[in-house]
């Protein structure tokens, strides 16, 4: 029924009998059974309802029956998702066929007659629906999902207007389990889709989540007493069609139509998520994905989804100044000429102005905020992360050197994957989840330079330093064969790497490798070179290699909250734009208080270069303001106006910069020679690094506090302790209080 | 299937004489979750003992290497028997590790197949076949007098000096012999409340009575005499002209 495929193996499960069996070299290997669909033949053509459709070969049913424009209603089909056509409320008519049909199961057969809506289909929808209500809880008015719950939209049309069953003894009951900090469990109302298994063991990698039982007892669950320690398990929030699952941050928080949807994007790692804010009034209610299949398919990750109660502490409101060892609340006005004077009197000049940009900074902004700077005579600007005051080792000339050229979707190509000093199930978790699908459903192979990790599929370690990459280029070893047989590789440089002692070395290794082997890694349709990023070089934030040695003396913190406080000189003057009080915040003289994501309107890039526009939800709190327009103010104050007053004429700028700054939504591949030229810069530059040999780390050790948001939310807080430190969260104790209260 | 036409057929039912038409829930007597005990949770150290290690590889090698996981269900078995008759967090865990897969795989099958006992049971395991051909054959009657026999324990329930567990189980497929009961791997046909007290008190001395029928008819020939196929069988060629003899 479900087509489950072995596990992501972890490192060290080896079990005694491997030996024994299976033969020693393969057992990675031999435990994958792939089920792998066979080459896209000619299209089928069936009638649907009267009317004609054509569909590829081998879709199910229901697909060619959406095609056709009939609405089939359904509980366990998702079409992201593996088929198990067990809820059977996608009954159709086919001519010929003596029984309907559940259309999920049933494979399009050209040719074909199928009915939607005859009287036998309804009559055989309302027969299921009677079925599944028969042990469904009658509880819509405390259910969280009510109003946007399949069950209740689909009995409006299919279920009965009274019952049949007056069953003494009660409907079924079955204890919730308790998954963690983040899905509430309420498994009376489960109508066992198993979409939640499904999504749990095909794409999240969690295999610890299953049925057990069978019959009217069968339930949902892991058996054993366990959290569902997985980065993307919000998403079986939204698979699951009735109220079983629901998400426990929110719970009794709103209900679906009081809620404003606002189209945006995610800031909380490099991929861009598209995501729809939900917001009530002033606040952000939650936050859902936005199918896109380029980007994020149709899930987020856990941060995504649950950091934005950040978003409501630690406010910054107010412009502060500091006087003395505080600080003091003053206006606009105060803090921009503070600004100013705090300008003059640093004695600031040309390189000694410094400019540090972090991760949460939009595109806008770090436009502004260059030219104002560039205007005030320095190039001293600066990425807040580890060696960001030094020009990036990949320079940032030619953009296929630092962008992950491959594409997201074209990840799933790829016939073997070289990540090295990366852990994308944190740093790309979504990412991560389409190497899953392509590792279970092809020969796809995996090897990893770095920190051993769990990544939800098997791969080869290789080692953990550069000397492992050393070797690979050699071509010593198994997998580096393997890659050299790939007809699409692809390499997968992780973000910290450039910031390591030895990036320059591996980069110049890999450039080279790349170079060499361009017949396979760089030809017109792959780009096998991909940088994992997580700072913005599109818009050329970088220091000139003579600005970043320079002692700065005023020092604008744009957004930048990792900055190592041990590299602000004592006697500079700092100022903080930002929405959080956080680390930044504090080292500042003067505050400016700007908007979060939610907040504001601006251009995001992603990882692949791909510019996307996020949409303002809410207002933001307090005195704070967009950020390019604070910038746009402070160049007048310090007597270098800026040149565009709105927003139009920024982006004009920005098209200046780079086009693809503005064309939304795509991403613009390098050509070959270009990408070629951009390898030999990048491997002559860093021809003379040496190589220390330490091993490269993971970069991300906690992944759900990595930035100001995530570290100020209360439901990150949780999901730490009991995912990362594995301590009893007590969030259950905390919630069933707060439910009694609503009983 | 037809509750929108439910209101036409049926007159508008009075309430105070609607009568309410219900089955008795019948829920499975063992939990579907786990629970930590001190006889069962997974510390309590299970391995297989050399004789069934060497069984185990034995099953496995006869699945290709990448459908190992194939080994459960007699793997489960196996593991069942070692640990006195009951299948324990542990000797699913250790199955898991054997054949290399998620624990969880393991315990959606050991919770799917109610042979698998996953709470611990008596010496011997008596199992009462109650399915309708039993039956109508008078199997309550048997499984009252093992009940009462054993010192009135109920089905599900184990005697208190720990030689027997009861229990009431579906068809196990000697329908032509029923009732019958199984105790342990040996089925005991054509009871009786008189042949039941004996083959228990059989088994209470630690002895093993010859299973099958106990009513002395050879297998599930007809207990009236044969009235068919009476003569001897002809064996291999006889009634052949001679060249094919
Ligand atoms: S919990 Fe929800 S998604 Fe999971 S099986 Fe039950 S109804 Fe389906
Ligand atoms: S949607 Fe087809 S059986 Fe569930
Ligand atoms: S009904 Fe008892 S064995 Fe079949």
């Amino acid at each position: 029924m479900l087509r489950l495929v072995s596990s992501a193996s972890k490192p060290t499960s080896v079990g005694i009998l491997t030996k024994v069996v299976a033969p020693s070299c393969s057992s990675l290997a031999g435990r994958r059974s792939f089920a792998s669909t066979s080459a896209r033949q000619a299209d089928i053509t069936l009638t649907v309802d009267g009317k004609e459709v054509t569909v590829p070969q081998g879709s199910a049913l229901i697909q060619a029956c959406e095609a056709a424009g009939a609405t089939i209603p359904r509980f366990c089909y998702h079409d992201r998702l593996a088929i198990a056509g067990n809820c059977r409320m996608c009954l159709v008519e086919v001519e010929r066929s003596p029984k309907p049909v559940a259309s999920c199961a049933m494979p399009a057969m050209p040719g074909a007659k199928v009915f939607t809506n005859t009287p036998l289909v309804h009559e055989a929808r309302e027969g299921v629906m009677e079925f599944l209500l028969a042990n469904h809880p009658l509880d819509c008015p405390i259910c969280d999902q009510g109003g946007e719950c399949d069950l209740q939209d689909q009995s409006m049309r299919y279920g009965a207007d009274r019952t049949r069953f007056h069953e003494i003894t009660g409907k079924r009951a079955v204890e919730n389990k308790d998954l963690g900090p983040l899905v509430k469990t309420s498994m009376n109302r489960c109508i066992q889709c198993t979409r939640c298994v499904r999504f749990a063991n095909e794409v999240a990698g969690v295999e610890e989540l299953g049925t057990t039982g069978r019959g009217n007892d069968m339930q949902i669950g892991m058996y054993v007493e366990k959290t569902m320690d997985s980065e993307l398990s919000g998403n079986v929030v939204d698979l699951c069609p009735v109220g079983a699952l629901t998400s426990k941050p929110y719970a009794f928080h709103a209900r679906p139509w009081e809620l404003k949807h606002t189209d945006s994007i995610d800031v909380m790692d490099a991929v861009g998520s598209n995501i729809r804010v939900d917001s009530r009034g002033v606040q952000v209610m939650r936050i859902q994905p936005r199918p896109n299949d380029d980007v994020n398919e149709e899930w987020i990750s856990d941060k995504t989804r649950y950091a934005h109660d950040g978003l409501r502490f630690q406010r910054l409101t107010n412009p502060l100044i500091k006087q003395g060892d505080r600080f003091v609340a003053a206006s606009w006005e105060d803090a921009l000429s503070a600004i100013a004077s705090g300008l003059a009197k640093s004695g600031a000049q040309g390189d000694e102005i410094q400019a540090v940009a972090g991760h949460l900074a939009d595109t806008e902004a770090m436009v502004a905020l260059k030219d104002m700077i560039n205007r005030l005579g320095s190039d001293n600007l600066t990425l807040d992360s580890v060696g960001g005051h030094a020009a990036p080792v990949h320079a940032v000339d030619v953009r296929s050197n630092y962008l992950f050229n491959s594409t997201i979707p074209g990840v799933e190509q790829a016939d073997a994957i070289l990540l090295v000093g990366s852990n994308p199930r944190h740093e790309a978790a979504v990412l991560n989840s389409r190497i899953r699908k392509s590792w279970l459903h092809t020969s796809l192979e995996v090897g990893l330079i770095g920190e051993r990790v769990d990544t939800a599929y098997g791969y080869d370690y290789l080692g953990a330093d550069a000397k492992a990459v050393a070797d690979f280029v050699a071509g010593k070893g198994p997998f580096a064969e393997k890659f050299k047989a790939a007809k699409k590789p692809l390499i997968i440089i992780g973000s910290a790497l450039a910031e390591h002692p030895d990036g320059a070395a591996v980069y110049n290794a890999l450039a080279k490798f790349v170079e060499k082997n361009k017949s396979t890694l760089l030809t017109p349709e792959w780009n096998g070179f991909s940088v994992l990023q997580r700072a913005t070089y599109e818009v050329g934030f970088v220091s000139s290699r003579k600005a970043s040695s320079v002692k700065p003396k005023f020092i604008y913190l744009l957004n930048a909250d990792e900055v190592d406080p041990k590299s602000i000189p004592r006697d500079a003057f700092v100022v903080y734009q930002g929405h959080h009080g956080d680390l930044g915040a504090q080292l500042a003289d003067v505050c400016l208080p700007a908007s979060a994501y939610t907040e504001k309107s601006t251009t995001w890039v992603n990882t692949e270069g791909r510019s996307q526009l996020g949409r303002a939800a809410v207002p933001p709190p307090g005195a704070s303001r967009e950020d390019w327009k604070i910038i746009r103010a402070l160049s007048e104050v310090v007597n270098t106006p800026l040149p565009y007053d709105d927003v139009l004429s920024l982006r004009d700028r920005m098209w200046e910069i780079s086009p693809t700054l503005v064309r939304y939504d795509t991403v613009e591949s390098t050509s070959v020679e270009v990408a070629l030229a951009g390898l030999k810069t990048l491997a002559a530059a860093t021809a003379s690094a040496k190589v220390s040999g330490t091993p490269f780390v993971k970069p991300i050790n906690n992944f759900y506090q990595t930035d100001p948001i995530s570290r100020a939310s209360v439901t990150m807080a949780q999901c730490t302790r009991a995912f990362v430190k594995g301590e009893n969260y007590g969030f259950s104790e905390l919630s069933s209080a707060s439910e009694a209260a609503y009983a | 299937m037809f509750a929108t036409r439910l209101p036409k057929h049926l007159p508008r039912p009075h309430l105070a004489c609607r009568k309410i038409s219900s089955t008795t829930s019948k829920r499975s007597d063992a939990l579907f979750v786990h629970r930590d005990t001190p006889y069962n949770n997974p510390k309590v150290p299970f391995e297989f003992n050399a004789e069934n290690l060497k069984r185990a590889q034995e099953i496995i090698s006869h699945y290709p290497p990448q459908y190992k996981k194939a080994a459960t269900i007699p793997l489960l078995d196996l593991g069942q028997r070692q640990n006195k008759g009951w299948t324990s967090i542990s000797v699913m865990n250790y199955v898991a590790k054997l054949l290399e897969m998620p624990p969880m795989r393991v315990y959606e099958v050991a919770t799917f197949y109610t042979m698998f006992n996953r709470e611990p049971i008596g010496e011997n395991f008596v199992q009462v076949c109650t399915t309708t051909p039993c039956m109508l054959r008078g199997s309550y009657d048997i499984l009252d007098t093992v009940c009462a026999h054993l010192g009135g324990v109920k089905p599900g329930e184990t005697t208190k000096n720990g030689k027997f567990t009861v229990i009431e189980v579906e068809c196990q497929g000697a329908c032509s012999n029923a009732p019958m009961m199984v105790v342990n791997d040996d089925f005991y046909e054509d009871l009786t409340p008189a042949t039941t007290k004996k083959v228990l008190d059989a088994f209470a001395k630690g002895e093993k009575p010859k299973p099958g029928p106990q009513s002395g008819r050879h297998t599930s020939e007809n207990s009236a005499g044969l009235t068919a196929l009476t003569s001897k069988p002809y064996g291999p060629g006889e009634f052949c002209t001679p060249e094919f003899r």
